[in-house]
């Protein structure tokens, strides 16, 4: 594999990274499914270089729904629900943002220190993809701890799965790849569509079990 | 070493310090013809130096001499900071300390004889002002410093010479490492040159003012000086972006008149376009609350750290 | 004859999802539901004597018979059990002649995604049939449309996706690491050349593998700490759903837990997996019995006793041996018939109490003397005492702790003497006192409430030998 071609594999595997760290910095909702549409595009793209670098053609297939789904129909359909629900200018943290990122820098730290020695193994292209992967499957999960709004949980979760989808067309012709991404659009149109038929506002609150008890007439 | 490269490095400060004015000059033309105003001439700056110089200074009763030494001291490190970046010509005598943390370190004393400046005589203004500074310079210094950090893990060197040759290598190629120290420095430049969103320099609101809080008690010369500081500091940040990123054109040392000459005239493109692209930016955007100016620099810092990191990646996976 | 029954196993439940979603009518709906689930339970019967070949694909073997048998058994009861319990959901107008239709395929779509999970021979494929079966529990746990409703179905979606993305990481990273020696694609992926290669695995891979796995399915199990969705769904649901979660779909995470220890166990060089579930179980274990003491919904109450049996099971099988899985084993197959037929019972109660607050709700044995004595004899059989079969199989693991690592043994004892004395607390309250109320249910409705309280007795009086050796075979297979 030339210089090249293995630079474009970082940048576009690196710049899912920033974006991520795009989305937990976003405060406004519309912003936030901008970002998360551009999140999707750097997925799209970065699976199909892996597809034309591993001559994996069905993994275009995995490209083109990212592309599609993920980066235009999703973004259009939480925007509209977004309008509807009248929550475009509402976006509560739990922590404010600025710990956040500096907790998001060490969580990319850590996904690096903990994958790059494990892989040693496989090839540059593959270990790159795989700790880049790990980084923006973490700071999903940090989003969505971090934000109590629904909608931005969902995006959370998105992004987070787009990592996932990000290290399995990584990993060396693994089969499976095409399949689990359409679960997984499935499972984000169930989402979706759950939102917006029973308006979902507000996350329930996981972190405060007490909160929890007490409205469900315990204690 | 030869004369006539001392010559041209000579040539190279006094420009610096001569264009200075008209750089700032013409960005602000630019503002107020993209706002549809017909805005003040592009000589308007050196005007206005001239007439400081002849007023009267107006110096507090209670200000020490350290009021009266700080313009003077802020810039003449500011200049020296700015003849060490290579700017139509590289490899010139001075670029042997041309050292990214030097330039760095440099610009950091002058803040701080500014921020002493603003406490000297006690207005609360200069209190104010001189807080904030320090508050935004402690996340954005460290953000350069990251950003250098990258630089200098490309090019092995924290020297800029040797940073626009590597960037003018092929060794350099597409990758988001750079891109994340470009905008970081981009941040950095329009926090530290006091432009929009962070600072308006152009107004004098309590509420937001950082800058011009910490020059409100100068007047005359002393206000002529300092003036003309930050028209260079603005120029050298646009001259070192110009010098890392697009360092096409740049004559090397001793390469001929037609090479300077060439040199001269990329680097004059350079900092219209990169002037331009300040102004577009500025008139785009709208100013920033000071609570938020923070997480703005913030950024900058986020992106210098994870510039490195993604760097280290790709280094450590090969 | 073992092809048919597994195509009968899978098919069953696919087309029967298709044709209930079309039958408009509750009543056939629900005998079908019925007839669907029998004929399921035959074909896992047959494939215990019968074993088709093994393809890249589907696997049939000892350790996953024994899950789908159990499954089975639940299923079929259960939807017995939802007959007599949504005939009144629906005369109480809480739910709707077409949700219904919607329940009845969703019921049968989960017996398929499960039936699915467990005999698949493909990491990735066994993934994707969680995934669904988490899908349509989602569904049912939110089909009353209430705010809890909604709540728990939403939470329980969020934290079920995040754990089935940790899971997802896991497998490609087993893969990753089984690739290199197996060659890429489909073979790379399936158990038994995993289970049979994997000393050659990149140990640091597999390390790390096991950590996701064990976090992202142990979201499924309900392993403190990420176990916050189960309570809510277990309460909010209708009561069937909540008997086949805790009988069938724990069970189903666990089974892929044990999977994949059983491919990391092979590789001598990395970290043992039995401690970190040994750690897991015990944490959920003592915490679940200490949230005992302090509910007061009865349905969350049972859902909490879940998470500290799954607890149990997962320190049994962590700590491994012939003993001590041996005794998971029986203690899985054991719990997931007494849970189910409390939630049975509960279901009930509710209905006729209209409640679930335990504070509301007291002196059945006097209101409903046959659901009241039943209901005391499930949860004297969940606590653990004689002669049920959870005694037997707590008293196995118990023993066999203690000849291993007796402190151990002693903290499981408090674990499970707290959880006891919360139960028998809430059961006083619940159960005895006085009351002026009388209902009637029809004998038939406890009909699989009391199948399987007695296959729990005559499991703690007498273990007939077949079933002891095909444990005992199992459990020498989990190691």
């Amino acid at each position: 594999m030339s210089p090249l071609d293995s630079d474009i594999a970082h940048l576009l595997a690196g710049s899912m990274v920033l974006l991520s760290f795009l989305l937990l910095y976003q405060d406004r909702m519309f912003a936030l499914l901008n970002v998360f549409a551009f999140h999707a595009f750097a997925l799209a793209g970065s699976v199909a270089w892996q597809a034309f670098e591993q001559r994996a053609p069905h993994l275009f297939i995995t490209a083109l729904i990212a592309l599609l789904f993920k980066g235009v129909v999703i973004p259009v359909a939480l925007r509209r629900i977004v309008v509807r629900l009248g929550i475009h200018r509402t976006i509560d943290t739990v922590v404010s943002i600025g710990p956040t990122m500096l907790f998001g820098i060490a969580l990319v730290g850590l996904s690096i220190v903990v994958m790059l020695p494990v892989t040693q193994a496989e090839g540059a292209f593959v270990r790159e993809d795989l700790a880049f992967a790990l980084s923006v499957v973490l700071l999903g999960f940090l989003m969505m701890v971090t934000r109590r709004n629904a909608v931005s949980q969902v995006i959370g979760f998105m992004s987070l799965e787009n990592g996932l989808v990000l290290a399995a067309s990584g990993a060396r012709g693994m089969p499976l790849v095409v399949e689990i991404s359409v679960g997984f659009s499935v499972l984000i149109a169930f989402i979706v569509i759950g939102i917006f038929l029973f308006r979902i506002r507000e996350r329930f609150d996981t972190v405060d079990l007490q909160a929890l008890d007490m409205s469900r007439g315990e204690s | 070493m030869s004369y006539s490269d001392w010559l041209i490095q000579l040539a190279q400060t006094a420009l610096v310090l001569g264009l200075a004015p008209l750089l700032s000059g013409v960005t602000r033309k630019i503002r107020a013809r993209l706002l549809r105003r017909q805005g003040p001439s592009i000589l308007q700056p050196y005007r206005d130096l001239l007439k400081l110089i002849r007023k009267e200074a107006v110096v507090a009763e209670n200000a020490s001499w350290l009021f009266r030494a700080a313009p003077y001291l802020i810039f003449a490190t500011t200049w020296v900071a700015a003849a060490l970046v290579p700017t139509f010509a590289s490899g010139l005598p001075l670029g042997a300390v041309a050292d990214l943390i030097v330039i760095v370190a440099l610009l950091g004393t002058a803040r701080f004889l500014l921020a002493l400046a603003g406490l000297d005589v006690g207005t609360s203004f200069g209190g104010l002002g001189s807080s904030r500074e320090m508050l935004f310079a402690s996340l954005a210094e460290p953000a350069m410093l990251m950003a250098v950090f990258t630089l200098s893990l490309f090019a092995g060197s924290t020297q800029l010479s040797s940073i626009s040759a590597y960037m003018l290598g092929p060794g350099a190629g597409v990758d988001i490492s750079l891109a994340l120290a470009l905008v970081a420095l981009i941040i950095v430049s329009i926090g530290e040159n006091a432009r929009i969103p962070v600072d308006n320099p152009a107004t004098h609101l309590e509420l937001t003012m950082v800058h011009e809080a910490m020059i409100l008690e100068y007047s005359g010369r002393h206000l002529a000086v300092l003036e003309a500081a930050a028209a260079v500091k603005l120029l050298l940040y646009l001259s070192l972006i110009a010098c890392v990123f697009t360092p096409w054109g740049t004559a090397v040392a001793g390469a001929g008149v037609l090479a300077y000459l060439i040199g001269l005239l990329a680097w004059a493109i350079k900092l219209a376009v990169l002037g331009f692209l300040l102004v577009l930016f500025e008139t785009a955007i709208a100013k920033m609350r000071v609570f938020r100016v923070p997480e703005f620099l913030g950024i900058a810092l986020m992106l210098g750290l994870l510039a490195t990191i993604l760097l280290f990646v790709s280094k450590v996976s090969r | 004859m073992g092809q048919l029954a597994l195509i009968g196993l899978l098919c069953t439940p696919a087309l029967g999802a298709v044709l209930l979603a079309a039958i408009p009518r509750y009543r056939l709906a629900a005998a079908l539901n019925m007839t669907l689930c029998a004929l399921t339970l035959s074909c896992a019967a047959a494939l215990y004597r019968h074993r088709p070949q093994p393809s890249l694909y589907l696997l049939v073997d000892d350790l996953n018979t024994v899950f789908l048998f159990v499954g089975a058994l639940v299923g079929f009861s259960t939807s017995v059990f939802s007959a007599g319990y949504i005939a009144h959901e629906l005369q109480t107008r809480r739910l709707k002649a077409r949700d219904l239709r919607f329940y009845h395929a969703m019921y049968q779509l989960l017996m398929f995604a499960m039936n699915l999970a467990l005999v698949s021979n493909n990491i990735g494929l066994m993934w994707v049939a969680i995934e669904l079966a988490t899908l349509t529990t989602v569904m049912m746990v939110g089909i009353y449309r209430t705010n809890a409703a909604l709540e728990a179905a939403w939470k329980y979606f969020i934290l079920g996706s995040v754990g089935i993305a940790l899971a997802l990481f896991g497998t490609i990273l087993v893969y990753l690491a089984a690739q290199e020696h197996l060659g890429q694609g489909m073979v790379a992926m399936a158990w038994d050349r995993l289970t049979v290669s994997s000393a050659s695995f990149d140990p640091s891979l597999l390390n790390l593998s096991f950590v996701f796995l064990l976090l992202g399915y142990g979201t499924k199990v309900g392993l403190v700490p990420v176990h916050a969705w189960l309570p809510d769904a277990h309460a909010e649901g209708p009561t069937p759903i909540s008997a086949v979660l805790s009988g069938l779909l724990l069970n189903v995470a666990l089974f892929a837990l044990l999977r994949f220890k059983l491919i990391i166990a092979g590789n001598p060089h990395v970290l043992a997996p039995g401690p970190m579930m040994v750690t897991m179980g015990f944490t959920s274990l003592l915490f679940a019995g200490f949230m005992l003491y302090r509910r007061r919904d009865i349905k969350r109450m049972f859902a909490y006793s879940s998470i500290e049996h799954m607890g149990i099971i997962t320190l049994a099988f962590g700590l491994g041996g012939p003993i001590a899985s041996f005794a998971g084993l029986l203690h899985m197959t054991m719990h997931s018939l007494t849970k189910s037929a409390i939630f049975f019972g509960v279901g009930y109660i509710s209905q006729l109490e209209g409640t679930q607050r335990t504070a509301d709700i007291r002196g059945l044995t006097h209101s409903q003397p046959l659901l009241g004595w039943l209901l005391v004899l499930g949860v004297v059989a969940i606590a653990g005492l004689p002669p049920f079969g959870i005694f037997t199989s707590e008293f196995l693991l118990v023993t066999s702790t203690f000849a291993r690592s007796p402190w151990l043994a002693i903290l499981l004892v408090t674990g499970l003497l707290i959880a006891f004395s919360a139960l028998a607390l809430r059961l006083h309250g619940l159960a005895f006192g006085d009351t002026d109320r009388r209902h009637l249910l029809p004998a038939w409705r406890l009909a699989p409430m009391t199948l399987h309280l007695l296959l729990v007795a005559a499991a703690g009086v007498y273990l007939p030998a077949p079933v002891v050796a095909w444990f005992r075979h199992v459990a020498s297979q989990l190691g």
